[in-house]
């Protein structure tokens, strides 16, 4: 059983179909990316399966169907999202987005484990606990929002564009992390534009184009097809 | 007598019990971006609701000390009012969660004039007196005279505050109410349940307006169903000096909007040679809000341009 199995998900803003009915599944312990240009629907995809925008089909987490849930319900279940464009608490310090991180966990040894696990990964983070998070720099609010997912303890990480924005050596620092995270056994599903990277750090891939799958297959197959290169590799 | 030293006192109790209210309009704001018209009806409710157990209390133990009966009246009617900001928020807003702006404001409007028609069908249209319950014992102070009930209504009012800033900055549903303010989506990201925390947000805001009603009610004498378009108006206007959808800010504009105003009137009649009395007291807080929205609409404290509003 895939701990992710999703089958013709729908996603529309506003009369506008975003995402026309996509198959995708992820296994316990991969990384696996989706990548498409701009405005391709990847977003959404990842809205739609934490409840966030209007969706349809058929998605299960676990062999337990997500459709219908209330986001909250969706986060209790094991999954953690790092939107687009980090959505961190500004007005909350460093400390507390990671304390929002482990909002439905009761067991305070193990939230404080994971606090020195994960300020452990982002040393950056530790300097700056007590500091407001909305005066981090870019590349240390993108660790933020992935240390605060990670506070969660999900069961899958869904990475949603975590290069976006950011200076060439931040996301190579950003990119040997996310590795670092997978190979400790954490389930990624990474969405991105930067399909050279994304590629490159992951087992499995789909394209996505104009809101369908148009290929799917082992990155490295993927990485070498030279479709993918012309159109997204800039070759 | 020292007018301004007495003047500002009494801006500081009146102010304290502006800022209860504020910080309702504030929390609600923070989170839903709603002006709630209603709050200051909710206000009056508690007042209400205090007078009718206090005036059972001394029907049957007219004996009972002044403060036990004074503290019956607020334990029943706290809970009425958590109850009733509860149904408001279920009842009136949460249908509306995805609406445009303006629709739930339109229904606050409507919810507050709901309000006051039940409240004139259920106590009239008259006057109510508030019985004296409280310590009336006079203090020299500075020049001024302070009374017992000016010290309980300040004291008791900076407590509950202090104890509002306590939960918002120390506790678990505190976090939640302020990852909620800054965003609805990724709070949810978090596992938090929003309804639950707007739900929450409500109960506190019209907890203290009871709380304040009740006070301003003793202070004064006097209830209505009416009083509590005024001191909704006004306590919006201390939020909005303060800056809308902040905390500390509220409880700043209501002390200092009480002071603007008894200062105001303890001096208008003086500046305008006697052409003005004490009685154009209401005119200060809404030149206040005037002059905020006209020259600093973020308020004291705030960050945001309240451009939305």
């Amino acid at each position: 059983m895939s701990l992710l199995q999703i089958k013709g998900l729908k996603v529309a803003y506003g009369g506008i179909q975003a995402v026309r009915g996509i198959d995708l599944h992820v296994e316990e312990g991969e990384l696996v990316t989706l990548i498409g240009a701009n405005g391709a629907g990847k977003s959404s995809a990842l809205k739609g399966i934490m409840g966030l925008a209007a969706d349809g089909g058929d998605i299960r987490f676990a062999g337990e169907r997500l459709h219908h849930q209330p986001t909250h319900a969706i986060a209790a279940r094991g999954l953690a999202l790092v939107p687009e464009g980090r959505g961190i608490f500004g007005r909350l310090t460093v400390l507390e987005n990671l304390d929002m991180g482990a909002y439905l966990r009761r067991d305070k040894a193990g939230i404080q484990a994971d606090l020195e696990r994960v300020l452990g990964i982002f040393p950056r983070l530790a300097e700056r606990s007590s500091q407001l998070a909305g005066t981090l720099s870019g590349g240390e609010q993108q660790m933020l929002a992935i240390a605060r997912a990670l506070m969660a303890r999900p069961r899958l990480l869904l990475l949603d564009e975590p290069s976006m924005g950011l200076a060439p050596l931040m996301v190579q620092k950003i990119y040997e992390t996310i590795a670092a995270i997978a190979r400790e056994g954490v389930t990624l599903l990474l969405v991105e534009q930067n399909a050279n990277l994304a590629l490159q750090v992951s087992q499995r891939a789909y394209v996505l184009e104009s809101g369908s799958i148009t290929l799917e297959g082992p990155s490295a197959e993927l990485a070498a097809n030279s479709q993918v290169r012309a159109a997204y590799i800039g070759e | 007598m020292d007018i301004f030293t007495q003047q500002l006192i009494n801006g500081l109790v009146v102010g304290s019990v502006y800022a209860l209210v504020a910080l309702g309009y504030t929390m609600v704001y923070g989170i839903l971006e709603l002006i709630n018209f209603a709050h200051g009806e909710v206000t009056m409710i508690g007042a209400m609701v205090a007078l009718m157990v206090i005036g059972a209390l001394l029907g049957v133990a007219p004996d009972m000390p002044g403060l036990m009966v004074f503290a019956g009246g607020l334990l029943v009617a706290v809970p009425a009012c958590m109850a009733l900001g509860f149904a408001i928020e279920k009842i009136a807003y949460r249908p509306l969660r995805h609406a445009p702006r303006l629709a739930p404001l339109i229904t606050a409007i409507g919810v507050s004039i709901v309000l006051q028609n039940l409240a004139m069908l259920i106590w009239g249209r008259q006057y109510i007196s508030f019985p004296p319950l409280l310590p009336q014992g006079r203090h020299e102070f500075l020049g001024a005279h302070v009374t017992d009930t000016q010290i309980i209504i300040f004291v008791t009012a900076l407590i509950v505050m202090a104890g509002l800033w306590l939960l918002v900055e120390r506790t678990r549903l505190g976090r939640a109410m302020r990852a909620t303010a800054q965003s609805r989506e990724v709070a949810q990201l978090m596992g938090v349940n929003v309804d639950r925390v707007i739900a929450a947000t409500f109960i506190i805001g019209s907890g203290l307006a009871a709380l304040a009603g009740v006070l301003v009610s003793a202070y004064y004498g006097l209830a209505h169903y009416y009083m509590g378009f005024m001191l909704g108006l006004k306590a919006f206007s201390a939020a909005v000096l303060g800056g809308i959808g902040n905390i500390a800010g509220a409880m700043l504009g209501g002390l200092l909007l009480g002071v603007i105003e008894a200062l105001g009137a303890g001096y208008i009649g003086d500046l305008t040679g006697g052409f003005l009395g004490s009685h154009y007291q209401d005119v200060f807080a809404f030149f206040v809000l005037i002059l905020v929205l006209v020259l600093r609409p973020s308020g004291l404290l705030g960050e945001r341009v309240a451009n939305r509003a």
